[in-house]
Formats: structure tokens, C-alpha cells, sequence
């Protein structure tokens, strides 16, 4: 009977796992690509929930999650253009700051524009109540928000493996400086890669609004989740932030079952003994820029 | 804010320099034009939602006895700021007292900054109200003579909800498995639910305390599944308990969710369909008196969305304050003190007036058990709750909710 509720909160975990990756990948891939950590993916984030749950208000749910991340990846464009990259040859403390700056700001603006008390959101009907398979229960709402990121996690790959717009991409991870030799501008793939990025997060945002709280502190709550799971899988590797991801979600689920009091802390307590046998997390490769 | 030129600024700081040196600093403070008051709430973190809240009522607060005369024909100039965690809470409120010049404090809604406020209040000897903290320990064994506490106390929210639930049938005999708040807060609200469920047979066979960062609460809910209560109740605080909400509707347990507290904000906040079940309220913005109204309107009109209770709660101390201190011709610590302790009544625009109890410095007042209101009822987005009967019924005395001498172990040195 224990292994059996047990077994349920590893894959209540995978789950969980499942949608803090949407938010690590991009933060991920920017790094990989940018070399600049952006701590302002969290603002992306929120701002993606805040603008779906403004078009779910004139079109419903199902438009909101596909518009807002779309939205918010032009943004994602502006961002690119006229701020980070200044910065990708710079000093990563530089970076650092200029996007925790840029944090502020923004969740400073979206109080602002939409008031500090929370937004409210729901659930569609449909999506409502939870499946039960043998002794398994699931949340409907979080299955659908499993697929939606096996599916993105899916195409991500295959963009970056299968097409010549994810050669480029990696070779520009591994030897910029060959890609130039080669006369290709890395210019246009970076932009594209922040859209990516950013647009992930704010899909992130746009599915978790009907089941978190709404509020202009959210990106910086999901941030530090997300920097530990880029931390965890190490730094630039895609399965790296997906085996962390799930790490994550599992150990966190596992421990509230035994150990409640210390649920928030195993994370980090994860990432600690992660860091100490091996500083370059999981499946992450030396980044001979930090060393 | 006012712009000074340079030139006046130094005209200025050559004066008060000049009247320093003469000894007459004690002739400047006492011709201040202004009368300061320090307010403190959270408006970042778990209970920030609810405090910006809070943060609005007061400044309308100020603003309209600004507008009426200010006290004792001075204006009022309040300091309103985020105190974020108790020991930011203790060392603004320090700072307020100490080289603001603040007349007296208030503020809060975590229970854990109001203590450490409550002890910076006792230290400079400067009363500070306690407008949101909800926790027992603050007006028990943690009371001092300086500290008042204007909302009701954890074990008046366990019994304005426990009586409804008692007359749903909900209590005796029935398993309650409960979600706690691991904090000063939610201790004190379990402590007060187990007094509760002991004294009508009912069983508690789960209890899980959880930390105030937590937003996801999947792992937990597998866990009621696995207790299959019969009653889960919430003794979450702020965010956590909207949260919590969204998460249960999310996954559709079929058995009912009450909670022991719950701010109009976090309702709000819940989303259509999300909420269910009963809760205790100190005041909501449908109550029907014309002060409660004309507050409503003149809120709904400045800020362009109704009052939330913090709202209300921050608004009526400061305007309780005021008239105090009108009436009194002072702003003195010690007169405030033994004019609250003559137990003197005041308007809390509620069906009965209020006052603070003498002994341990509580407002006794209504409270409300509320439910939701099914959707195709409501006005608007705001109109989603339907209040209960005020407790206790007219015919008992306010008190009878509160709790007595004997369970409420405040000794305030003199």
C-alpha cells in the first residue's frame, strides 16, 4: 500500500517536473547560445500569464495559451535586439545585473499596468477534476499540460537536431568563432533563440495561471526553481535540464511524503549535493568562460 | 511631494542648525506642522496581495481627515511602507519611532512581524495598532500595554466557522484532515481548530504543515487521498490559501474544503469557480449600513475596485486613532492608552460598535461565517460570497466568541 502512494508521488513528481521544464529550457538555451543568464526569464513568465488571462477574458483559454506566448516572444524580439545583446561578449556579471534589473522593472511595471492584487483565472470546465487509473490519480489538467510539453520538448529537439537552423545553433554553442569564419551571422539564431526562449516561459505562464496565484511576484518565484533546475542538469545541456527537471519534481514530491517540513528545502539541498560531487551539474560540459 | 530649492534647503538647514546650538530643539519638534504616523504592511511576498490592500485604506484613511481638519488642526503625514519579514518590520518601525518622529504605529497583517513590532512599540513606549495579525499569542501571552489588536483572533475564526459547520452537521464524529501555515500564524490556528474539534467530538486524523514559499500542492493533496477525511480544512495564510484552492478545484476531491481563515482578497483572487465551502470574515463590502456604504463608495471611487477587508480594517484604526486624539487634545502614548482602556465604544461600521477589551487590548467586534455564491448570482466579480448571520447573535454579548480571562493568558506589566 506505502509503494503505491509512493510510486503516485514519483509520478505526480514527473509531472511537476514536466512543467518547471518548460521554464528552465529556454533559460537554458539562452545561456547555451547567449552566454548571458537572464534572470528576467521569470518576467517573461508572468507576463505571459498576465496576457493570457487578459485574452481569456474576449477569447477564451485555448486562444489565450497559444496568443500570450506568441505576444510575449515579440517582446522576446525588443529584448534581444536592444538589450542583450550588448552583452554577449561582456562581462557575465554585466549580464547579471542588467537582467535582474530588468526583473524589477518588470514586475514594477506589471503592477502598474494590472494592480498589485492578484488576477484571477480558472480552469475550463473540461479540464477540470482529476483521472484515476488503477491506483493512480492524476490531475486532468496537468496531463494536458504533460503533453503540451513532451510536444514541445519534442519539436525543441528536433529544431536543434534535425534542421540546418539547429546545426548553426549548436555549432555557434561549441565554436563561435568558426561559425564567423564560415561567414555565417549568428545574429539572426540568437533573436531566434530568445524568442524561444522567451515564449516558452510565457506559455509556462499561460498554463499555470488557472492553477497558481496570479501576481506581479511570480517570475521571481518560479526563477529560483528554474536556476536550480538549469543548475542541477548543468549549464547549456538540453537532457541535462530535463533529467534535473524531473529530479526536481520527484525528490520534492518524495520528500513531502516522508518528510513535509523539509519538501522546500530538498531541492536545494539537492542541488547542493549535486554541486558538491560534480560542480558542473549533471550532464552539463566545462564552459571554459567561467573557469 | 513638496520640492524645496537649494536655497531653501540651506536657509532651512542654517536655521535649525542655528536653533540647535541656542538650545531650542524641543521648541522646533513641538511647533511640527505635521503629525506623523508610521504605517507598516507586507506588500511583497505571500501576504502582499492582501497588504497593498491594507496600504490603500489607510492613505484614504489619512486623506479624508486630512480633507476634515487633519487632528487637532494638523495634517496628518503618513508613512506608509512594505515591511517584507519581521525583522524589516521591527527595524522600520524602530526607524519610524526613533528618527521619524512617528506619534504611533500601525499596521501588519503577519503575525510574526506584529510581534516583533509590538516589542519595538513596548521598547520606545509608543502604542502601536495591530490592525491584521490574527494569531491568539499576540493579545496572550505575548501581550504588552503598548499593543492593541484590531482584527479578531484565530480562536474567534475557528468559532464563527465551527458554529456554522455545527449546524451543517459537519463536525461531530467527522474526520478533518488539516493544512497548516508553518508559521507563528498557523500554529496558533491549529492549536485553537484542535481546541475546537475536541470539544465537539470530532476526529483529527491528519495534519500537515506547510511552508509559506510553497505554491505548488500537488505532493500534499495525494496525501489527503491516501487520509480520505471527511472535512479538509484550511489554515493556510495569504497566497498560500489561493493557491491551495485553485489546486483542490483543480483536482476535484469529493470531499468538502473549509477553512478557519481566509481574506476577501485571496477569494477574489481564487478565480470563478474555484472556491466553495465556509469561512470566517471580519467585515465584506456588502454589509449593509450606511457607513460601511459610503466607505465602499468612496473607495470603489478613489481606487476603481471595492475594499478588501485589510482595506477596511486599516482604514477604520486610523480614523479611530484620529478621533481619539481629537477628543483627547493629545497624541500622548499614555492618554491613548487609558482612553482605550475605558473601554470606550466606537462606530467599526458594523451592526454593533466595537471596543477594545481593557485586559488584553482586543477589539471586540462581529465576525461572519461566509459561503460562496453560486455563480449565476453574482453581480460582478467581487460579489462572490454570501455572509452568515453576524456571531454571536444580537441577543449574546460579543464576548462570548472571544476568548475568556482564562484562556487567555495576557499579564501587561504596568
Amino acid at each position: 500500500m506505502q509503494f503505491g502512494f509512493l510510486l503516485e508521488q514519483v509520478v505526480n513528481g514527473l509531472v511537476l517536473g514536466g512543467y518547471y521544464l518548460l521554464i528552465a529550457l529556454g533559460l537554458s538555451l539562452i545561456f547555451s547560445v547567449g552566454g548571458v543568464v537572464n534572470l528576467a526569464h521569470g518576467a517573461f513568465y508572468a507576463l505571459g500569464a498576465y496576457v493570457s488571462v487578459e485574452i481569456t477574458k474576449y477569447l477564451g483559454f485555448g486562444p489565450a495559451v497559444v496568443l500570450s506566448p506568441i505576444a510575449v516572444a515579440m517582446l522576446g524580439i525588443l529584448f534581444e535586439r536592444f538589450i542583450l545583446r550588448r552583452f554577449y561578449t561582456a562581462d557575465p556579471i554585466l549580464s547579471l545585473l542588467v537582467t535582474f534589473g530588468l526583473a524589477m522593472v518588470a514586475e514594477q511595471a506589471i503592477r502598474i499596468v494590472w494592480g498589485a492584487p492578484p488576477l484571477s483565472a480558472s480552469i475550463p470546465p473540461v479540464f477540470r477534476g482529476s483521472v484515476i487509473l488503477g491506483d493512480f490519480l492524476f490531475s486532468r489538467y496537468r496531463l494536458l499540460i504533460l503533453a503540451v510539453v513532451a510536444a514541445i520538448l519534442l519539436a525543441v529537439w528536433l529544431l536543434l537536431h534535425k534542421t540546418s537552423f539547429g546545426r548553426v545553433v549548436r555549432a555557434g554553442i561549441q565554436r563561435p568563432d568558426m561559425v564567423a569564419a564560415l561567414g555565417i551571422r549568428l545574429q539572426p539564431y540568437m533573436t531566434a533563440i530568445v524568442m524561444l526562449g522567451v515564449g516558452m516561459a510565457a506559455m509556462g505562464g499561460a498554463f499555470f495561471a488557472p492553477i497558481t496565484i496570479v501576481h506581479p511576484a511570480m517570475g521571481a518565484e518560479i526563477i529560483t526553481v528554474a536556476f536550480v533546475v538549469v543548475v542541477i542538469g548543468g549549464l547549456g545541456s538540453f537532457w541535462g535540464v530535463v533529467l534535473a527537471a524531473m529530479l526536481v519534481g520527484v525528490v520534492r514530491g518524495i520528500t513531502i511524503h516522508f518528510a513535509p517540513a523539509a519538501g522546500e528545502a530538498s531541492i536545494y539541498i539537492l542541488m547542493f549535493l549535486i554541486l558538491l560531487v560534480r560542480p558542473r551539474g549533471l550532464l552539463g560540459e566545462r564552459i571554459e568562460k567561467f573557469e | 511631494m513638496t520640492r524645496y530649492s537649494r536655497r531653501t534647503l540651506l536657509k532651512g538647514g542654517a536655521a535649525f542648525a542655528g536653533a540647535s546650538a541656542l538650545g531650542f530643539p524641543a521648541i522646533v519638534r513641538a511647533q511640527a506642522s505635521t503629525i506623523k504616523i508610521g504605517h507598516v504592511t507586507p506588500l511583497t511576498g505571500f501576504l502582499g496581495a492582501i497588504g497593498s490592500y491594507a496600504q490603500l485604506g489607510v492613505k484614504l484613511a489619512a486623506e479624508e481627515i486630512n480633507q476634515a481638519g487633519g487632528i487637532m488642526g494638523k495634517q496628518i503625514d503618513l508613512m506608509s511602507e512594505d515591511s517584507v519579514n519581521p525583522a524589516t518590520a521591527a527595524t522600520k518601525a524602530q526607524r519610524m519611532l526613533e528618527q521619524d518622529g512617528a506619534v504611533v504605529l500601525l499596521g501588519e497583517i503577519s503575525s510574526a512581524s506584529s510581534l516583533t513590532i509590538m516589542q519595538v512599540a513596548e521598547r520606545n513606549k509608543k502604542v502601536f495598532f495591530s490592525t491584521g495579525a490574527r494569531s491568539d499569542a499576540l493579545r496572550g501571552k505575548s501581550c504588552n500595554r503598548y499593543s492593541f489588536h484590531c482584527d479578531i483572533p484565530n480562536t474567534v475564526m475557528v468559532n464563527a466557522v465551527g458554529t456554522a459547520l455545527l449546524q451543517k452537521g459537519m463536525v461531530k464524529d467527522k474526520k478533518f484532515f488539516t493544512l497548516t501555515a508553518d508559521y507563528i500564524f498557523g500554529h496558533d490556528l491549529l492549536k485553537a481548530a484542535k481546541t475546537f474539534f475536541a470539544a465537539n467530538n470530532a476526529n483529527l486524523i491528519g495534519d500537515e504543515l506547510i511552508a509559506t514559499d510553497v505554491t505548488d500542492f500537488s505532493p500534499y493533496l495525494l496525501k489527503i487521498r491516501q487520509a480520505k477525511p471527511d472535512v479538509v480544512c484550511c489554515n493556510l495564510a495569504g497566497n498560500q490559501v489561493t493557491n491551495l484552492v485553485k489546486q483542490y478545484a483543480e483536482f476535484g476531491f469529493p470531499y468538502p474544503l473549509v477553512g478557519f481563515n481566509l481574506n476577501t482578497g485571496d477569494a477574489w483572487a481564487a478565480g470563478e469557480g474555484n472556491l466553495s465551502g465556509t469561512w470566517p470574515t471580519v467585515w465584506y463590502h456588502t454589509l449593509d449600513n450606511p457607513a460601511s456604504k459610503a466607505f465602499v463608495a468612496a473607495f470603489s471611487k478613489k481606487y476603481g475596485k471595492p475594499p478588501e477587508n485589510h482595506a477596511w480594517i486599516d482604514y477604520i484604526t486610523l480614523k479611530l486613532l484620529a478621533q481619539a486624539m481629537n477628543e483627547l487634545k493629545s497624541t500622548d502614548s499614555e492618554a491613548l492608552i487609558a482612553h482605550f482602556e475605558k473601554q470606550t465604544q466606537f462606530d467599526i461600521m458594523k451592526a454593533r460598535k466595537g471596543y477594545f477589551r481593557n485586559w488584553d487590548h482586543q477589539l471586540v467586534q462581529e465576525a461572519y461565517p461566509f459561503t460562496v455564491k453560486p455563480k449565476n448570482e453574482m453581480k460582478d466579480k467581487w460579489d462572490m460570497l454570501v455572509l452568515g448571520d453576524a456571531v454571536p447573535v444580537p441577543s449574546e454579548p460579543l464576548e462570548k466568541i472571544y476568548p475568556t480571562k482564562a484562556q487567555n493568558p495576557c499579564e501587561m506589566k504596568a
